[in-house]
C-alpha cells in the first residue's frame, strides 16, 4: 500500500495532463478520468502510471527513430556507411529494460486486481439480468423489482450478481467501475462502493444484436435516507388509477397483450420478459435507458416502438389515439 | 545481369489469355492473383468503413439502420483480416519467397493453385450474402451465442460466415503447407537457415502460426454451424451448452491470428530497412529469435481478449503476465531496427518512407496494448473504440503500412516498371495524416466512454467532435487509397523501366530479371551470407552465371474446378442439399483429373 501512494504523488500530473487533453473535447462524458468509487479510481491510477512509463517510451522510441532517419540521410549516392552487424551488450540491455519495465507494471496489475476483485461483505445486494436489449434490476434482500435505473446508497459497498438472459451483455458504468459480462449460464459477480451522489450513465458494453447501442442505464447515487425512501415506495404495490381514463388505461393493459411480458405489482400483469412497470412513472428513462420518460415519447413509444428504438422486440397491437391516451394515464401514473 | 530470356522446358502444354491465369501453378502468377484479390477486397472493406465512419459523423444519424450497419462492421473487418491482409501476405510470400531463397517454384505447385482460387472464390461466396438475405452480422468474432441463434431478419448471414471462412481456412492452410516444405527443403545450396532473409524466416513462422491456430477456428466453426443448422447446443447454456467455449476456441486461434498478420510485415521492413540504410540488418539472429518467440509466446495470450468474462483473477493475472511478455521480442525488434537505420546511409524513397512509418505507428500500437494487458484497466478499455484505436495502430498502422511499403519495393520486380516516387510520398503523408485522424481519437473515444459496435449514439455524451474528426480521417485516406490506384495505373502505362536490381539490394529475388522468367533464374549466385548479392557487388564472390537446366510443371485447371466444387458444396449446405452433391460431382471431377493428369 505505502508503495501504491509513493506513485500517487507523482502521477496526478500525468492523469491531469490525460484529463486537460480530454476536457476540451468532452465536459459530458461518462468517463473513469473522473472516478466516482475507489474501484474506478485504483483502475485510473494504473492507467496514468502506464500513461507515464508508454509516454517516456513514445517519446524515447520515437525521437530515436526520427533522428536517426534525418541525421543519416544519404548525402552522396556513393556514400558507404560502416557494415555493423550488431551489438550483442546494446541488444542484451534492450531486451532486458523493457522487460524489467513490463514486469514492474504487472506488478501494479497483479496489486490493483487483488484489490478490485476481493468483494467486501455486507452492503446493498443487486441482481442484474441483461435481456436483449434492456437491464432487469432486482434487490433480493428488499424485495424490489425494477428495469434500467438502478439506487444505490452512497459510501455503501454494492455487490452485483449478474446473468445473461439471451446472449452476452456487458455491464458498465465507467465512473464507478470495470465491465464485467453477462454470460448465459454463468453468475458473474462484481462491486462498488460509490462515493459521490449524482446519476451515473452505463451501458451494455458487449455487442448483443441490433438495438446493442440503445441499451444503456443509469446508475442513481444517493443518500442513504434517499435511498431508504426510494426502496421503501418501490416495494409498494402500484397505484390505483384515480381518472377515468386512467382506469380505462388499466383496462386497457390487463386486457390487453401487455400483460404477456410486463408485470405491474398488485395487478393481473405479471409477464416476466419485458421490464417491470410497476413504478414506471418513477423512472427518469425508459426503453432500455434510452429515451426520456415523459408523456409525449410514451406517445410516440405505444404508436411505433421501431421509430425509437429500431430492432427492439417489443410486440404491440396498432393502437387507436384513445388507446394510447388512455395507456399513457395509467403508465403516467405508476409512481 | 539480365537474364535471357531463353526458351526453358515448361511443361507439354500452354495456355494463353485468360486461361493461362486460371491454369496457372506458376508461384509468380499465382502471387499476382492473391495480391490483386486482396488489393480488391481492400477496396470493398474499405468502402464498408467510409459507410460506417460517414454514420458515425455526428450523433444521432441515420444514413444506415442498425441491421446493416451491424453487417458492415462484421464484413469490414472479417475482409479486412482474412480477404486482405493474410491473402496480400500470402501473396507476396508466395512471389518473393521462392525468388530469396533461390529456388525455381513453391514446392506444391498445384497446391498453390488451389490456395488462392480457394480465396477467392471464398471471398466471393461471404459476399454474395449481401445480396442473398443479409450479411454476416454478429462481429468478426462471431461471439457465441448471438451468433448461434438465426435471427427471421438475417437468417443465412452467420452461415455465410461460418462456411465462407471455412473455404479460407482451408486456403491457408494449404498455403501454409506450402511455405513451410518451400522453405525447409528448396532452398538454394548455401542457403542455410541463419542465411534465411528475414521476410522468409517471418513467413516460416507465420506458416506454423497457421497450421497451429487454424484447426482451432475450424472446429469452432463446425460447432457454430451445427448449432445454427442442426440444433445441437455447444453454445447454448440454457441446454447444457457454453458460450465461453467459443470464446476459448476463437481466441485460441484469433490472438495468434494478429501475429500471422504483423510477422510477415516485420519481415517486409525487414528487408527494406537495410537496403534503404545500405548496412546490414542490425541483431539478424535477434530479429529472427524473436520471431520464433513471439511464434511460441503469441499462443499463451489468448484471454486477455476474455478479461471481463469473469475468469477468476489468477488465471487473468497469468494472461496478462504472458501478455505483457510477448511484448518483449516486438520492443528487441523495434531498437534492432532503429539501429540498422542508425550510422547508415538513408535513402528516402517510398518504401523507406513506409518502412519508418510503420515502425512509427506499430510502436503506438504496441504501447496501447499494454494498458489493455493491465487487467484492471482493460475492464474498463475493452469493448470500447481504445480497442478499435489500438488494432489499428497494429493492423493499419503496422500490416498495411508494411503492405504499401512492400508494394513499391517490389513493384518494379514483379512488373517490370517503377511506381512513381514522387506519388508515393505524396500517398504516404496522405495515409500517415488520415490514420493518424482516423484511429487516434478512437483511443480518446474508449477513454470517454464511447463502446465499440454502435450504430449511434447520442448528442448529449460528448463525442460528436471526436467522431467527426475520424470520419475527415477516413475520407483521407480513402484520397491516399486513390492516389496509389493512380499510381499503379500511370506506372504500369508509362512508368520508369526498372532495372534487376533498381534498389541496390541484398537479396536473391534482385539477382534475376524484372520481371523473373517463368524458371526464375538461369543461375543462382553463390550464397555465403544473409547478403548474397551484397557480396557479389561488393565483396568480390564470383557469380557463374552459366545457365542450369529447369523444369517446369504442367498448367492445370484442376485446382479451379476443386476449389469451384467446394464452394458449390457450401452453397449447398446452406440452400439446399442437392447442389451439394452438385458441388461434390464437381470436388470428385477435380480431384480425379489433379491424381492422374500429367504433372509435366
Amino acid at each position: 500500500m505505502h508503495r501504491s501512494n509513493d506513485f500517487k504523488f507523482i502521477l496526478p500530473a500525468m492523469g491531469a495532463l490525460a484529463v486537460l487533453l480530454l476536457a476540451g473535447c468532452s465536459p459530458d462524458s461518462p468517463t473513469w478520468l473522473n472516478p466516482a468509487s475507489p474501484n474506478a479510481a485504483k483502475a485510473t491510477d494504473l492507467f496514468n502510471l502506464i500513461f507515464l512509463i508508454s509516454v517516456a517510451t513514445f517519446v524515447l522510441v520515437e525521437g530515436l527513430l526520427l533522428y536517426s532517419v534525418i541525421r543519416f540521410r544519404r548525402k552522396s549516392t556513393d556514400e558507404m556507411p560502416t557494415q555493423i552487424h550488431g551489438n550483442t551488450r546494446l541488444e542484451i540491455a534492450w531486451t532486458v529494460a523493457p522487460a524489467l519495465v513490463l514486469l514492474v507494471v504487472f506488478g501494479f496489475t497483479w496489486q490493483t486486481l487483488n484489490e478490485l476483485e476481493t468483494m467486501p461483505t455486507g452492503g446493498v445486494k443487486v441482481k442484474v439480468v441483461g435481456s436483449q436489449w434492456w437491464w432487469h434490476v432486482e434487490y433480493p434482500d428488499l424485495g424490489v423489482v425494477t428495469a434500467n435505473e438502478i439506487h444505490v446508497p452512497v459510501n455503501q459497498p454494492v455487490t452485483f450478481s449478474l446473468e445473461g438472459k439471451d446472449v452476452i451483455h456487458s455491464f458498465w458504468v465507467p465512473e464507478l467501475g470495470g465491465k464485467r459480462d453477462l454470460v448465459p449460464g454463468k453468475v458473474n459477480t462484481t462491486w462498488f462502493r460509490p462515493t459521490k451522489i449524482g446519476t451515473f450513465r452505463g451501458a451494455c458494453a458487449e455487442f448483443c444484436g441490433s438495438a446493442h447501442a440503445n441499451m444503456r442505464f443509469t446508475v442513481v447515487v444517493q443518500s442513504q435516507d434517499d435511498f431508504n425512501k426510494w426502496v421503501a415506495a418501490q416495494k409498494q404495490d402500484a397505484a390505483a388509477p384515480v381518472s377515468d381514463l386512467a382506469k380505462q388505461g388499466e383496462q386497457e393493459f390487463v386486457k390487453g397483450v401487455c400483460v404477456a411480458c410486463h408485470t405491474i405489482g398488485g395487478t393481473a400483469a405479471k409477464g416476466t420478459v419485458g421490464p417491470n412497470l410497476t413504478h414506471f412513472a418513477a423512472r427518469k428513462t425508459f426503453g432500455g435507458g434510452i429515451i426520456e420518460n415523459n408523456t409525449e415519447n410514451l406517445k410516440a413509444w405505444l404508436k411505433n416502438p421501431q421509430a425509437l428504438k429500431p430492432g427492439n422486440i417489443m410486440v404491440i397491437p396498432k393502437l387507436t389515439d384513445t388507446q394510447v391516451n388512455a395507456l399513457v394515464e395509467y403508465l403516467n401514473g405508476l409512481k | 545481369m539480365t537474364t535471357q530470356a531463353t526458351t526453358m522446358p515448361t511443361g507439354k502444354r500452354e495456355y494463353k489469355g485468360l486461361m493461362a491465369w486460371l491454369t496457372t501453378v506458376d508461384h509468380k502468377r499465382i502471387g499476382i492473383l492473391y495480391i490483386i484479390a486482396s488489393v480488391f477486397f481492400m477496396l470493398v472493406g474499405g468502402i464498408e468503413a467510409l459507410i460506417m465512419r460517414t454514420q458515425l459523423a455526428q450523433s444521432n444519424l441515420k444514413l444506415v439502420n442498425p441491421e446493416l450497419y451491424n453487417q458492415l462492421f462484421t464484413m469490414h473487418g472479417t475482409t479486412m483480416v482474412f480477404l486482405v491482409i493474410m491473402p496480400f501476405l500470402a501473396g507476396l510470400g508466395n512471389y518473393i519467397v521462392p525468388l530469396m531463397i533461390g529456388a525455381r517454384d513453391m514446392a506444391y505447385p498445384r497446391i498453390n493453385a488451389l490456395g488462392v482460387w480457394l480465396l477467392i472464390l471464398g471471398g466471393i461466396f461471404m459476399n454474395l450474402s449481401f445480396m442473398l438475405g443479409g450479411a454476416p452480422d454478429a462481429g468478426w468474432f462471431g461471439y457465441a451465442p448471438l451468433s448461434s441463434i438465426r435471427t427471421a431478419g438475417n437468417p443465412y448471414g452467420m452461415d455465410f460466415w461460418a462456411l465462407g471462412l471455412q473455404i479460407l481456412g482451408i486456403s491457408s492452410i494449404s498455403a501454409a503447407v506450402n511455405f513451410v516444405v518451400t522453405i525447409l527443403w528448396m532452398r538454394a545450396p548455401g542457403m542455410k537457415m541463419n542465411r534465411l532473409p528475414l521476410f522468409v524466416w517471418t513467413t516460416l513462422v507465420t506458416a506454423f502460426l497457421i497450421l497451429f491456430a487454424m484447426p482451432s477456428i475450424a472446429a469452432a466453426l463446425i460447432l457454430l454451424f451445427f448449432d445454427r443448422n442442426f440444433g445441437t447446443f455447444f453454445f447454448n447454456a440454457a441446454q447444457g451448452g457454453d458460450p465461453l467455449l467459443w470464446q476459448h476456441l476463437f481466441w485460441f486461434f484469433g490472438h495468434p491470428e494478429v501475429y500471422i498478420m504483423i510477422l510477415p510485415a516485420m519481415g517486409i521492413v525487414s528487408e527494406i530497412l537495410p537496403v534503404f540504410s545500405r548496412k546490414p540488418l542490425f541483431g539478424y539472429a535477434a530479429i529472427a529469435y524473436s520471431s520464433v518467440a513471439i511464434g511460441f509466446i503469441g499462443f499463451t495470450v489468448w484471454a486477455h481478449h476474455m478479461f471481463a468474462v469473469g475468469l477468476p483473477p489468477a488465471i487473468n493475472a497469468a494472461f496478462s503476465f504472458a501478455s505483457m511478455i510477448v511484448a518483449v521480442p516486438t520492443a528487441i525488434k523495434i531498437f534492432n531496427w532503429i539501429a540498422t537505420i542508425w550510422g547508415g546511409s538513408v535513402n528516402l524513397k517510398a518504401p523507406m518512407y513506409y518502412a519508418v512509418g510503420f515502425i512509427a505507428l506499430f510502436v503506438i500500437g504496441g504501447l496501447t496494448g499494454i494498458y489493455l494487458a493491465a487487467v484492471p484497466v482493460d475492464f474498463q478499455l475493452t469493448d470500447t473504440y481504445f480497442v478499435v484505436g489500438h488494432l489499428h495502430y497494429v493492423l493499419f498502422g503496422g500490416s498495411i503500412f508494411a503492405i504499401f511499403g512492400g508494394i513499391y519495393y517490389w513493384f518494379p520486380k514483379m512488373t517490370g516498371k517503377l511506381l512513381n516516387d514522387r506519388t508515393g510520398v505524396w500517398q504516404f503523408w496522405l495515409q500517415f495524416i488520415g490514420m493518424n485522424l482516423t484511429f487516434f481519437p478512437m483511443h480518446l473515444l474508449g477513454i470517454l466512454g464511447m463502446p465499440r459496435r454502435i450504430y449511434t449514439y447520442a448528442g448529449d455524451l460528448g463525442w460528436d467532435t471526436l467522431n467527426l474528426v475520424q470520419t475527415i480521417g477516413a475520407y483521407l485516406i480513402a484520397v491516399s487509397v486513390a492516389v496509389f490506384l493512380w499510381n499503379v495505373y500511370v506506372s504500369l502505362k508509362n512508368g520508369e523501366k526498372a532495372s534487376d536490381d533498381p534498389w541496390d539490394a541484398d537479396t536473391l529475388e534482385w539477382a534475376t530479371s524484372s520481371p523473373p522468367p517463368a524458371h526464375n533464374f538461369d543461375s543462382v549466385p553463390p550464397v555465403n551470407s544473409t547478403r548474397p548479392l551484397w557480396d557479389v557487388k561488393h565483396a568480390g564472390v564470383k557469380w557463374d552465371k552459366r545457365a542450369e537446366s529447369a523444369h517446369l510443371p504442367n498448367p492445370s485447371y484442376m485446382p479451379f474446378v476443386l476449389a469451384f466444387g467446394l464452394t458449390v458444396v457450401m452453397f449447398g449446405l446452406i440452400y439446399n442439399p442437392i447442389i451439394s452433391l452438385a458441388g461434390l460431382v464437381i470436388f470428385v471431377a477435380g480431384f480425379a483429373g489433379w491424381v492422374v493428369e500429367p504433372v509435366g
